[in-house]
Protein backbone atom coordinates (compact mmCIF):
# COMPACT_ATOMS: atom_id res chain seq x y z
CA UNK A 1 0.00 0.00 0.00
CA UNK A 2 0.93 3.73 -0.78
CA UNK A 3 2.09 5.61 2.23
CA UNK A 4 1.59 8.94 3.51
CA UNK A 5 4.73 10.81 3.80
CA UNK A 6 6.11 13.21 5.71
CA UNK A 7 7.55 16.30 4.71
CA UNK A 8 10.08 18.62 5.76
CA UNK A 9 9.81 21.84 4.11
CA UNK A 10 13.19 23.59 4.23
CA UNK A 11 12.80 27.43 3.48
CA UNK A 12 16.42 29.05 2.16
CA UNK A 13 16.88 32.49 2.13
CA UNK A 14 20.35 34.02 1.40
CA UNK A 15 22.91 31.82 2.99
CA UNK A 16 20.59 30.87 5.81
CA UNK A 17 17.69 28.51 6.62
CA UNK A 18 14.52 30.51 7.37
CA UNK A 19 10.73 30.30 9.27
CA UNK A 20 8.42 32.77 9.02
CA UNK A 21 4.67 33.30 10.13
CA UNK A 22 2.07 34.07 7.10
CA UNK A 23 4.95 34.30 4.66
CA UNK A 24 6.17 37.01 7.10
CA UNK A 25 8.36 37.88 9.63
CA UNK A 26 11.59 35.97 8.79
CA UNK A 27 13.20 34.32 11.65
CA UNK A 28 16.80 32.74 10.80
CA UNK A 29 16.53 29.01 11.83
CA UNK A 30 19.92 27.60 10.95
CA UNK A 31 21.62 26.66 7.66
CA UNK A 32 20.49 24.26 5.01
CA UNK A 33 22.96 21.45 4.66
CA UNK A 34 23.19 20.83 7.97
CA UNK A 35 19.11 20.40 8.13
CA UNK A 36 19.56 18.20 5.05
CA UNK A 37 21.87 16.03 6.86
CA UNK A 38 20.13 15.67 9.68
CA UNK A 39 16.52 15.06 7.96
CA UNK A 40 18.32 12.29 5.64
CA UNK A 41 19.51 10.65 9.02
CA UNK A 42 16.01 10.28 10.38
CA UNK A 43 15.61 8.74 7.18
CA UNK A 44 12.09 11.18 6.58
CA UNK A 45 10.43 10.51 3.53
CA UNK A 46 10.69 13.80 1.16
CA UNK A 47 12.32 17.18 1.54
CA UNK A 48 11.17 20.04 0.10
CA UNK A 49 13.30 23.09 -0.50
CA UNK A 50 12.33 26.40 -1.60
CA UNK A 51 14.36 29.21 -2.07
CA UNK A 52 12.05 32.15 -1.39
CA UNK A 53 14.33 34.74 -2.35
CA UNK A 54 15.24 33.61 -5.74
CA UNK A 55 12.12 35.07 -7.92
CA UNK A 56 11.74 38.02 -5.55
CA UNK A 57 15.36 39.13 -6.76
CA UNK A 58 14.48 37.83 -10.32
CA UNK A 59 17.32 35.39 -10.10
CA UNK A 60 17.95 32.21 -11.43
CA UNK A 61 17.99 28.90 -8.98
CA UNK A 62 21.09 28.86 -7.61
CA UNK A 63 22.05 25.35 -8.97
CA UNK A 64 25.23 24.98 -6.97
CA UNK A 65 23.79 25.09 -3.56
CA UNK A 66 21.06 22.32 -4.82
CA UNK A 67 24.05 20.09 -6.03
CA UNK A 68 25.67 20.53 -2.64
CA UNK A 69 22.21 19.72 -0.63
CA UNK A 70 21.48 16.72 -3.15
CA UNK A 71 24.94 15.37 -2.38
CA UNK A 72 24.06 14.71 1.19
CA UNK A 73 20.57 14.06 0.52
CA UNK A 74 19.48 10.57 0.01
CA UNK A 75 15.66 11.23 0.17
CA UNK A 76 13.63 12.46 -3.05
CA UNK A 77 14.27 15.93 -2.92
CA UNK A 78 11.76 18.61 -4.26
CA UNK A 79 13.21 21.77 -5.23
CA UNK A 80 11.53 25.73 -5.68
CA UNK A 81 12.12 29.02 -6.24
CA UNK A 82 12.78 31.36 -9.06
CA UNK A 83 12.06 28.64 -11.73
CA UNK A 84 11.11 30.54 -15.12
CA UNK A 85 12.23 28.15 -17.97
CA UNK A 86 12.85 24.67 -19.03
CA UNK A 87 16.75 25.15 -18.69
CA UNK A 88 16.14 25.88 -14.93
CA UNK A 89 14.28 22.67 -14.02
CA UNK A 90 16.86 20.37 -16.61
CA UNK A 91 19.69 22.03 -14.67
CA UNK A 92 17.86 21.75 -11.11
CA UNK A 93 17.04 17.93 -12.51
CA UNK A 94 21.15 17.81 -13.30
CA UNK A 95 22.07 19.43 -10.11
CA UNK A 96 20.37 16.48 -8.34
CA UNK A 97 16.47 17.98 -7.74
CA UNK A 98 14.44 15.01 -8.20
CA UNK A 99 11.26 17.36 -8.93
CA UNK A 100 10.61 20.81 -9.11
CA UNK A 101 8.08 23.04 -7.78
CA UNK A 102 6.48 25.43 -9.78
CA UNK A 103 4.75 28.55 -8.39
CA UNK A 104 5.03 32.48 -9.68
CA UNK A 105 5.57 31.05 -13.16
CA UNK A 106 2.91 28.74 -13.89
CA UNK A 107 0.70 32.05 -13.25
CA UNK A 108 3.07 34.07 -15.47
CA UNK A 109 3.95 31.64 -18.29
CA UNK A 110 1.44 28.57 -17.21
CA UNK A 111 2.66 26.79 -21.22
CA UNK A 112 5.91 26.02 -19.34
CA UNK A 113 3.97 23.65 -16.67
CA UNK A 114 2.79 22.02 -20.34
CA UNK A 115 6.43 21.97 -22.00
CA UNK A 116 8.00 20.62 -18.57
CA UNK A 117 5.14 18.25 -17.97
CA UNK A 118 6.17 16.94 -21.89
CA UNK A 119 9.64 17.39 -21.42
CA UNK A 120 10.51 15.74 -18.31
CA UNK A 121 7.35 13.74 -17.14
CA UNK A 122 4.31 14.84 -14.98
CA UNK A 123 5.90 12.75 -12.44
CA UNK A 124 8.57 15.30 -11.65
CA UNK A 125 6.66 18.48 -11.68
CA UNK A 126 5.04 19.73 -8.43
CA UNK A 127 2.92 22.69 -9.14
CA UNK A 128 2.78 24.63 -5.63
CA UNK A 129 -0.07 26.95 -5.07
CA UNK A 130 0.02 29.27 -1.69
CA UNK A 131 -3.93 30.02 -0.71
CA UNK A 132 -5.71 33.05 1.20
CA UNK A 133 -9.37 32.40 1.90
CA UNK A 134 -11.36 35.84 1.28
CA UNK A 135 -15.37 36.33 1.02
CA UNK A 136 -15.70 32.42 1.73
CA UNK A 137 -13.38 31.46 -1.07
CA UNK A 138 -9.57 30.61 -2.11
CA UNK A 139 -7.51 32.74 -3.80
CA UNK A 140 -3.80 31.69 -5.41
CA UNK A 141 -1.54 34.54 -4.60
CA UNK A 142 2.00 34.11 -6.62
CA UNK A 143 5.83 35.64 -5.85
CA UNK A 144 5.79 34.14 -2.27
CA UNK A 145 2.75 35.13 -1.31
CA UNK A 146 2.69 38.85 -2.05
CA UNK A 147 0.69 39.17 -5.38
CA UNK A 148 -2.86 38.62 -6.07
CA UNK A 149 -3.33 36.35 -9.01
CA UNK A 150 -7.18 36.20 -9.08
CA UNK A 151 -7.41 32.85 -9.87
CA UNK A 152 -9.44 30.69 -7.55
CA UNK A 153 -7.75 27.69 -6.01
CA UNK A 154 -9.75 25.27 -7.40
CA UNK A 155 -9.88 26.03 -10.30
CA UNK A 156 -6.32 26.89 -10.46
CA UNK A 157 -5.42 23.24 -9.44
CA UNK A 158 -7.12 21.64 -11.73
CA UNK A 159 -5.35 23.70 -14.44
CA UNK A 160 -2.73 22.79 -13.54
CA UNK A 161 -3.96 19.10 -13.31
CA UNK A 162 -4.60 19.66 -16.85
CA UNK A 163 -1.58 21.26 -17.79
CA UNK A 164 0.46 17.76 -16.75
CA UNK A 165 1.35 18.85 -12.75
CA UNK A 166 1.91 15.55 -10.99
CA UNK A 167 1.77 16.43 -7.70
CA UNK A 168 -0.35 20.03 -6.08
CA UNK A 169 1.69 21.32 -3.11
CA UNK A 170 -0.99 23.55 -1.23
CA UNK A 171 -0.03 26.22 1.24
CA UNK A 172 -2.19 27.76 3.45
CA UNK A 173 -0.29 31.26 3.55
CA UNK A 174 -2.68 32.37 6.55
CA UNK A 175 -2.20 29.41 8.65
CA UNK A 176 1.99 28.90 7.85
CA UNK A 177 3.87 29.09 11.03
CA UNK A 178 0.91 29.71 12.90
CA UNK A 179 1.14 25.81 14.16
CA UNK A 180 -2.63 25.98 14.36
CA UNK A 181 -3.14 23.18 12.21
CA UNK A 182 -3.88 23.28 8.57
CA UNK A 183 -6.52 24.80 6.71
CA UNK A 184 -8.33 21.53 6.56
CA UNK A 185 -11.37 22.94 4.50
CA UNK A 186 -8.83 24.43 1.71
CA UNK A 187 -6.94 21.41 1.51
CA UNK A 188 -10.57 19.26 0.65
CA UNK A 189 -11.06 21.60 -1.45
CA UNK A 190 -8.01 20.66 -3.43
CA UNK A 191 -7.93 16.98 -2.96
CA UNK A 192 -11.11 16.96 -4.38
CA UNK A 193 -10.55 19.16 -7.01
CA UNK A 194 -7.89 17.00 -8.72
CA UNK A 195 -6.65 13.20 -9.36
CA UNK A 196 -3.23 13.64 -8.97
CA UNK A 197 -1.83 13.27 -5.35
CA UNK A 198 -1.69 16.78 -3.00
CA UNK A 199 0.59 18.04 -0.32
CA UNK A 200 -0.82 19.41 2.65
CA UNK A 201 1.22 22.25 3.74
CA UNK A 202 0.34 25.50 6.00
CA UNK A 203 -0.19 25.68 9.71
CA UNK A 204 0.73 21.79 11.21
CA UNK A 205 1.56 22.47 14.98
CA UNK A 206 1.21 18.69 16.11
CA UNK A 207 0.98 15.19 14.94
CA UNK A 208 -3.12 15.54 15.03
CA UNK A 209 -2.97 18.07 12.49
CA UNK A 210 -1.16 16.03 10.28
CA UNK A 211 -3.88 13.22 11.17
CA UNK A 212 -6.50 15.42 10.25
CA UNK A 213 -5.18 16.30 7.06
CA UNK A 214 -5.30 12.76 6.12
CA UNK A 215 -8.39 11.45 7.39
CA UNK A 216 -10.79 14.96 6.75
CA UNK A 217 -8.33 16.82 4.13
CA UNK A 218 -7.47 13.76 1.60
CA UNK A 219 -4.14 14.58 1.28
CA UNK A 220 -1.32 12.17 -0.01
CA UNK A 221 1.35 13.97 1.81
CA UNK A 222 2.05 16.22 4.56
CA UNK A 223 4.62 18.87 5.01
CA UNK A 224 5.94 20.90 8.27
CA UNK A 225 8.44 23.32 8.92
CA UNK A 226 7.95 25.33 12.08
CA UNK A 227 6.46 22.07 13.84
CA UNK A 228 10.18 20.90 13.59
CA UNK A 229 12.25 23.78 13.50
CA UNK A 230 10.49 24.90 17.02
CA UNK A 231 8.96 21.99 18.53
CA UNK A 232 10.68 18.77 19.99
CA UNK A 233 7.87 16.98 17.45
CA UNK A 234 9.92 14.29 15.12
CA UNK A 235 8.77 13.21 11.51
CA UNK A 236 9.52 9.45 13.47
CA UNK A 237 7.15 10.69 16.43
CA UNK A 238 4.62 11.79 13.92
CA UNK A 239 4.15 8.61 11.86
CA UNK A 240 4.39 6.41 15.37
CA UNK A 241 1.02 8.68 15.82
CA UNK A 242 -0.15 8.09 12.37
CA UNK A 243 0.34 4.32 12.64
CA UNK A 244 -1.43 4.22 15.61
CA UNK A 245 -4.42 5.70 14.26
CA UNK A 246 -4.58 3.33 11.41
CA UNK A 247 -2.70 5.18 8.90
CA UNK A 248 -0.24 3.83 6.96
CA UNK A 249 3.20 5.39 7.26
CA UNK A 250 6.69 3.80 5.59
CA UNK A 251 8.98 1.35 7.55
CA UNK A 252 5.60 0.75 9.66
CA UNK A 253 6.67 -2.57 10.56
CA UNK A 254 10.06 -1.31 12.06
CA UNK A 255 8.78 1.70 13.82
CA UNK A 256 7.57 0.65 17.68
CA UNK A 257 4.00 1.96 18.14
CA UNK B 1 39.25 -1.96 -13.75
CA UNK B 2 35.48 -1.99 -12.46
CA UNK B 3 33.62 1.34 -13.30
CA UNK B 4 29.79 2.19 -12.98
CA UNK B 5 28.79 3.83 -16.24
CA UNK B 6 25.83 6.01 -15.25
CA UNK B 7 24.59 7.04 -19.30
CA UNK B 8 23.92 10.42 -19.83
CA UNK B 9 21.66 11.06 -22.77
CA UNK B 10 20.32 14.61 -21.43
CA UNK B 11 17.75 13.75 -19.23
CA UNK B 12 17.85 11.86 -15.39
CA UNK B 13 18.62 12.46 -11.82
CA UNK B 14 22.60 12.03 -12.67
CA UNK B 15 24.16 13.52 -9.49
CA UNK B 16 21.82 11.42 -7.49
CA UNK B 17 22.38 8.09 -9.11
CA UNK B 18 26.25 8.81 -9.22
CA UNK B 19 26.34 9.81 -5.34
CA UNK B 20 24.43 6.66 -4.44
CA UNK B 21 26.53 4.38 -6.23
CA UNK B 22 29.36 6.06 -4.72
CA UNK B 23 28.14 5.87 -1.12
CA UNK B 24 27.94 1.60 -2.25
CA UNK B 25 31.50 1.56 -2.88
CA UNK B 26 31.55 1.81 -6.79
CA UNK B 27 33.75 4.03 -9.02
CA UNK B 28 30.65 5.53 -10.96
CA UNK B 29 31.41 7.91 -13.47
CA UNK B 30 28.82 10.17 -16.33
CA UNK B 31 29.17 9.73 -19.36
CA UNK B 32 27.45 11.58 -22.55
CA UNK B 33 29.78 9.31 -24.59
CA UNK B 34 28.91 5.67 -25.89
CA UNK B 35 32.61 5.19 -27.05
CA UNK B 36 32.78 5.10 -22.94
CA UNK B 37 31.31 1.83 -22.48
CA UNK B 38 34.26 0.39 -23.31
CA UNK B 39 35.54 1.24 -20.06
CA UNK B 40 32.55 0.19 -17.59
CA UNK B 41 31.93 -3.19 -16.03
CA UNK B 42 28.45 -1.61 -15.30
CA UNK B 43 25.97 0.32 -17.19
CA UNK B 44 22.95 2.15 -15.70
CA UNK B 45 20.51 3.48 -17.56
CA UNK B 46 18.72 6.22 -15.08
CA UNK B 47 15.78 8.42 -16.45
CA UNK B 48 13.10 10.82 -15.60
CA UNK B 49 10.92 12.35 -18.51
CA UNK B 50 8.88 11.03 -21.27
CA UNK B 51 9.78 7.53 -22.96
CA UNK B 52 9.43 8.80 -26.84
CA UNK B 53 11.78 11.66 -25.21
CA UNK B 54 14.18 8.83 -23.72
CA UNK B 55 14.30 6.84 -27.02
CA UNK B 56 14.64 9.77 -29.55
CA UNK B 57 17.56 11.05 -26.84
CA UNK B 58 18.88 7.41 -27.04
CA UNK B 59 18.79 6.91 -30.39
CA UNK B 60 20.32 10.16 -31.76
CA UNK B 61 23.22 9.77 -29.42
CA UNK B 62 24.60 6.75 -30.10
CA UNK B 63 23.57 5.17 -27.55
CA UNK B 64 21.34 2.55 -27.96
CA UNK B 65 23.69 0.60 -30.47
CA UNK B 66 26.22 1.39 -27.81
CA UNK B 67 24.04 -0.12 -25.06
CA UNK B 68 22.79 -2.99 -27.49
CA UNK B 69 26.23 -4.19 -28.20
CA UNK B 70 27.56 -4.19 -24.99
CA UNK B 71 24.63 -5.91 -22.90
CA UNK B 72 23.89 -8.82 -25.33
CA UNK B 73 27.40 -9.13 -26.90
CA UNK B 74 30.05 -8.13 -24.01
CA UNK B 75 26.93 -9.60 -21.33
CA UNK B 76 27.74 -6.46 -19.07
CA UNK B 77 25.29 -5.99 -16.32
CA UNK B 78 22.59 -3.20 -17.10
CA UNK B 79 20.34 -1.63 -14.55
CA UNK B 80 17.64 0.53 -15.69
CA UNK B 81 15.93 3.24 -12.99
CA UNK B 82 12.37 4.63 -13.80
CA UNK B 83 12.24 5.64 -16.85
CA UNK B 84 15.67 3.68 -17.88
CA UNK B 85 13.66 0.44 -16.54
CA UNK B 86 10.74 1.11 -18.92
CA UNK B 87 12.87 1.78 -21.88
CA UNK B 88 14.22 -1.99 -21.67
CA UNK B 89 11.06 -3.14 -23.06
CA UNK B 90 10.06 -3.44 -26.33
CA UNK B 91 6.97 -0.45 -26.79
CA UNK B 92 6.01 2.25 -25.00
CA UNK B 93 3.36 4.62 -25.14
CA UNK B 94 4.13 7.23 -23.38
CA UNK B 95 4.54 10.46 -26.02
CA UNK B 96 2.77 8.59 -28.41
CA UNK B 97 3.68 4.78 -29.93
CA UNK B 98 7.78 4.67 -29.80
CA UNK B 99 9.90 1.33 -30.10
CA UNK B 100 12.39 0.85 -26.83
CA UNK B 101 15.51 -1.04 -26.64
CA UNK B 102 13.71 -4.47 -26.93
CA UNK B 103 16.09 -5.45 -24.00
CA UNK B 104 12.90 -7.39 -22.33
CA UNK B 105 9.89 -8.35 -23.73
CA UNK B 106 7.23 -6.23 -22.75
CA UNK B 107 5.42 -2.69 -23.39
CA UNK B 108 4.65 0.30 -21.56
CA UNK B 109 1.47 1.59 -20.71
CA UNK B 110 -0.20 4.04 -18.22
CA UNK B 111 -1.59 2.97 -14.68
CA UNK B 112 -4.98 2.42 -14.37
CA UNK B 113 -6.40 3.56 -11.50
CA UNK B 114 -8.61 0.76 -9.34
CA UNK B 115 -10.45 3.19 -7.61
CA UNK B 116 -11.94 6.77 -7.55
CA UNK B 117 -9.43 7.56 -4.42
CA UNK B 118 -6.58 6.22 -6.89
CA UNK B 119 -4.28 8.77 -7.64
CA UNK B 120 -2.02 8.95 -10.52
CA UNK B 121 1.36 9.75 -10.65
CA UNK B 122 2.07 6.98 -8.62
CA UNK B 123 3.95 9.33 -6.10
CA UNK B 124 6.13 7.94 -2.30
CA UNK B 125 6.92 5.16 -1.01
CA UNK B 126 5.64 1.57 -1.72
CA UNK B 127 6.05 -2.07 -1.04
CA UNK B 128 8.15 -4.24 -2.99
CA UNK B 129 7.13 -8.22 -3.21
CA UNK B 130 10.00 -10.08 -5.22
CA UNK B 131 10.11 -13.31 -6.56
CA UNK B 132 11.73 -16.26 -5.20
CA UNK B 133 15.87 -15.97 -5.54
CA UNK B 134 15.49 -12.45 -7.45
CA UNK B 135 18.66 -11.18 -8.00
CA UNK B 136 18.80 -7.46 -6.85
CA UNK B 137 16.60 -8.25 -3.76
CA UNK B 138 18.94 -10.92 -1.97
CA UNK B 139 18.95 -9.27 2.19
CA UNK B 140 15.90 -7.32 1.66
CA UNK B 141 12.63 -8.27 3.39
CA UNK B 142 9.35 -8.84 1.38
CA UNK B 143 7.30 -5.92 1.37
CA UNK B 144 9.96 -3.67 2.44
CA UNK B 145 9.09 0.12 1.08
CA UNK B 146 11.17 1.84 -1.94
CA UNK B 147 9.98 5.29 -3.41
CA UNK B 148 8.04 5.45 -6.66
CA UNK B 149 7.33 8.64 -8.81
CA UNK B 150 5.49 7.13 -11.54
CA UNK B 151 2.75 7.08 -14.34
CA UNK B 152 3.93 4.49 -16.56
CA UNK B 153 4.47 0.58 -16.15
CA UNK B 154 5.65 -2.39 -17.61
CA UNK B 155 3.83 -4.84 -18.79
CA UNK B 156 5.16 -8.74 -19.78
CA UNK B 157 4.06 -11.95 -20.61
CA UNK B 158 6.84 -13.70 -19.66
CA UNK B 159 6.45 -14.38 -16.47
CA UNK B 160 10.10 -15.45 -15.71
CA UNK B 161 11.03 -11.81 -16.68
CA UNK B 162 9.08 -10.30 -13.76
CA UNK B 163 11.76 -9.94 -10.66
CA UNK B 164 9.07 -8.07 -7.94
CA UNK B 165 5.36 -6.49 -8.03
CA UNK B 166 3.96 -3.71 -5.87
CA UNK B 167 0.67 -3.46 -4.37
CA UNK B 168 -1.08 -0.29 -6.61
CA UNK B 169 -3.35 -0.41 -9.35
CA UNK B 170 -3.71 -3.87 -8.94
CA UNK B 171 -0.24 -5.20 -8.43
CA UNK B 172 1.80 -3.97 -10.85
CA UNK B 173 5.36 -4.91 -12.13
CA UNK B 174 7.69 -2.94 -10.17
CA UNK B 175 11.41 -4.74 -11.13
CA UNK B 176 12.15 -6.82 -14.04
CA UNK B 177 15.14 -8.75 -15.12
CA UNK B 178 16.45 -10.88 -18.06
CA UNK B 179 19.66 -12.51 -18.17
CA UNK B 180 22.26 -9.55 -17.26
CA UNK B 181 19.50 -6.44 -17.69
CA UNK B 182 17.69 -5.35 -14.49
CA UNK B 183 14.80 -2.58 -14.67
CA UNK B 184 13.43 -1.33 -11.13
CA UNK B 185 10.55 0.68 -11.19
CA UNK B 186 11.77 2.40 -8.04
CA UNK B 187 14.52 4.97 -7.26
CA UNK B 188 17.15 2.83 -5.13
CA UNK B 189 19.45 5.71 -5.33
CA UNK B 190 16.06 7.75 -3.21
CA UNK B 191 15.70 4.99 -1.20
CA UNK B 192 18.38 4.84 1.52
CA UNK B 193 19.05 1.61 3.00
CA UNK B 194 17.26 -0.62 1.09
CA UNK B 195 17.80 0.83 -1.81
CA UNK B 196 21.47 1.03 -1.39
CA UNK B 197 21.05 -2.64 -0.61
CA UNK B 198 19.94 -3.14 -4.15
CA UNK B 199 22.33 -1.27 -5.39
CA UNK B 200 25.35 -3.63 -3.93
CA UNK B 201 23.17 -6.51 -5.20
CA UNK B 202 23.52 -5.17 -8.82
CA UNK B 203 27.43 -4.32 -8.38
CA UNK B 204 27.77 -7.64 -7.18
CA UNK B 205 26.56 -9.42 -10.27
CA UNK B 206 29.52 -9.92 -12.92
Amino acid sequence: MLKVRIIPTLLWKGPGLVKGVAFDSWRRVGTVLPAVKVYNLREVDELIILDITAGMENRPPDFESVAEFSQECFVPLTVGGGITSLSDIKNLLRSGADKVAINTAAFETPDLVDQAAHHFGSQCIVASLDAKAENGRYYCYSACGTRPTGKEVTHQAKEMEKRGAGEILITSIQQDGAMQGYDLNLIRCVSAAVSIPVIASGGAGCFEDFYQAVHAGGASALAAASMFHFTEQTPLGAKQYLQSKGIMVRNANMIPA
Amino acid sequence: MSATLIIDYGLGNLQSVKRAFEECGAAAFISDDPRDVKTASHLVLPGVGSFRDGMEQLNQSGWTQAILREVLQEQIPLLGICLGMQLLGEVGYEGGETRGLGLIPGQVKKLEPESPETRIPHVGWNEVYPVEDAPLFADVADGTDFYFVHSYHFITKNRECIMSTTPYCGNFISAVMQQNVFGVQFHPEKSQKSGFRVIRNFLAIH
